[in-house]
């Protein structure tokens, strides 16, 4: 369903690689200021979805509709109001935390670079760090780093994946307030892929549930839990999945 | 070129002088090899000058040496700088950004040139006090014929750095392979009338070989041959053209089959 407020519209979105579907005919809109999670077990779609919403993949089929304009066809004209961060995607290991700062602020045409570093010094609490080689630092540190160059622009737009993802519960649980300051604080819109129901139970406004590349689910973590009469968002997701034959 | 265009190829050149000043040993090699070479060289042309005086006339063999290198340095220099965001996992970081692929290219172009003259300058002057021989002494032909290997240099890296994007680092050996693959067609020691019939015909559609005709008959005749640097400018458009396309089809390749995200070690 697309809402005419949206700020990112997904339509029928569908990528097929050789006769597999891994993404099929999706279709969910993204308020602003919202945080909404991407839940699926692993190989659901998750990362092929938050993919093409990043413009590093082509879809087969569907459209993506940002800030009003036609992602696939024109995503340069946007790609500086959003930004992206994954444990899976690296930093420059042996450019120190400041120079890869430095260097993401001016590939993004951040006005007053100097400012901006300093205050996400000050809100990651990276003062320490700032002269280590990324390669240096440990799990939690470098996903505080990642989050420092997701938001050097201040994107109005945010793409995660599993940003937490092997780090211990109280930097997760640290990260997830950051990110909620950061969305009350700009109002910008949060895209959260995760297998951690907990997680996204947590943080998010709403979830969209996918399963073999389709949508599964959709709505606030509280609605799925009272619709499908569950505890918690994992059971209503295995109550799913059970129905359609398992993720 | 508008003030972002600038910003963000400003961005990968600081990027890339980080890198360097983070580590002595990548400084020192870009210097190292050519200065290595041209010892060596060097030595062997002082040797055959004994001998055969003819093949080391001019300076020839060194100058040959330094000028084939400008090649392999600035395609080296491109293709490396290419292989860091790949070593680093750092290509989807870049390629979610706003940074346009033609900008990727335009500062591994310049960072190349950088990388290349630091690499080159040097072993340049010290043939001068070691050997007795100056390539600067060839004047402003000198700079069409380094432009020219530049040039060529550069067309091979955009297919690399294509061809890496689409099959992944397991293609990193022809970082190495393919300007070797040129060397024994380029005419770089000896005139074209050495090869056979059938790698002359081959010879005769690469730029190299008017480069070092054009530049033999500069220093062993002392004639200076416009027509033969003007036909390696224009094979060289054509092979820019070639590799930029072949970068072009294999970002579309791996955008299409989801690549960029994966790209890595």
């Amino acid at each position: 369903m697309i809402k005419p407020d949206s700020l990112l519209e997904v339509d029928r979105l569908s990528k097929r690689f050789r006769s597999k579907w891994a993404v099929n005919e999706l279709s969910f809109s993204l308020s602003p200021g919202s945080i909404m999670g991407l839940l699926g077990g692993n190989g659901a779609g998750k990362t092929t979805t938050l993919s093409m919403l990043l413009g590093l993949l082509e879809p087969t089929s569907g459209s993506i509709r940002l800030f009003g304009h036609d992602f696939v066809k024109n995503r340069h004209t946007v790609l500086h109001r959003m930004n992206f961060c994954s444990p899976y995607v690296d930093l420059p290991q042996r450019l120190t935390v400041r120079e890869n700062l430095r260097v993401f602020a001016r590939l993004y045409g951040v006005d007053n670079s100097s400012a901006r570093i300093e205050e996400l010094t000050a809100d990651f609490r990276l003062l320490e760090l700032m002269d280590q080689p990324i390669r240096r630092l440990s799990s939690g540190q470098k996903t505080r780093v990642s989050l420092a160059k997701a938001l050097i622009n201040q994107p109005e737009f945010l793409l995660l994946d599993e940003p937490t993802a092997s780090l211990s519960p109280d930097v997760s649980q640290w990260i997830r307030q950051r990110l909620r300051d950061y969305r009350d604080q700009t109002g910008a819109s949060i895209l959260f892929a995760s297998h951690d129901m907990r997680e996204v139970e947590l943080l998010c406004d709403e979830v969209v549930m996918m399963s073999h590349g389709r949508l599964i689910e959709q709505g606030s973590p509280q609605d799925l839990q009272d619709r499908h009469q569950r505890g918690s968002l994992e059971e209503v997701f295995l109550a799913l999945n059970e129905q359609g034959g398992g993720a | 070129m508008n003030s972002s265009t600038i910003g963000r190829i400003s961005a990968l050149l600081l990027r890339y002088f980080f890198l360097l000043r983070s580590s002595w040993p990548r400084l020192l090699e870009i210097a190292y090899w050519p200065t290595v070479q041209m010892i060596i060289w060097g030595f062997t042309s002082v040797h055959f000058s004994n001998s055969s005086p003819e093949l080391t006339a001019g300076g020839i063999l060194i100058s040959a040496v330094l000028v084939w290198d400008s090649l392999f340095r600035s395609h080296i220099s491109y293709t490396l700088s290419f292989l860091e965001e790949m070593w680093s996992r750092n290509l989807a970081n870049l390629f979610v950004s706003p940074l346009r692929p033609w900008e990727l290219i335009l500062s591994l172009a310049t960072v190349s040139m950088i990388r290349t003259l630091i690499g080159m300058v040097p072993a340049a002057l010290l043939a001068i006090p070691f050997f007795g021989v100056s390539v600067f002494e060839l004047g402003l032909p000198l700079l069409g014929f380094f432009l020219n290997l530049v040039f060529t240099g550069w067309a091979i890296s955009q297919a690399v750095t294509g061809i890496l994007l689409r099959y992944g680092l397991g293609a990193e050996s022809l970082t190495w392979m393919l300007p070797f693959l040129l060397a024994p067609f380029s005419c770089i020691y000896y005139p074209l009338e050495t090869l056979p019939g059938w790698m002359q015909t081959i010879a005769q559609y690469l730029s190299t070989t008017y480069v070092f005709e054009g530049m033999r008959a500069l220093i062993l005749h002392d004639e200076w041959k416009p027509d033969l640097l003007w036909k390696a400018f224009f094979l060289n458009g054509i092979y820019f053209i070639l590799g930029l396309g072949v970068f072009c089809l294999a970002f579309r390749s791996a955008r299409n089959r989801g690549l960029l995200l994966q790209s890595g070690e």
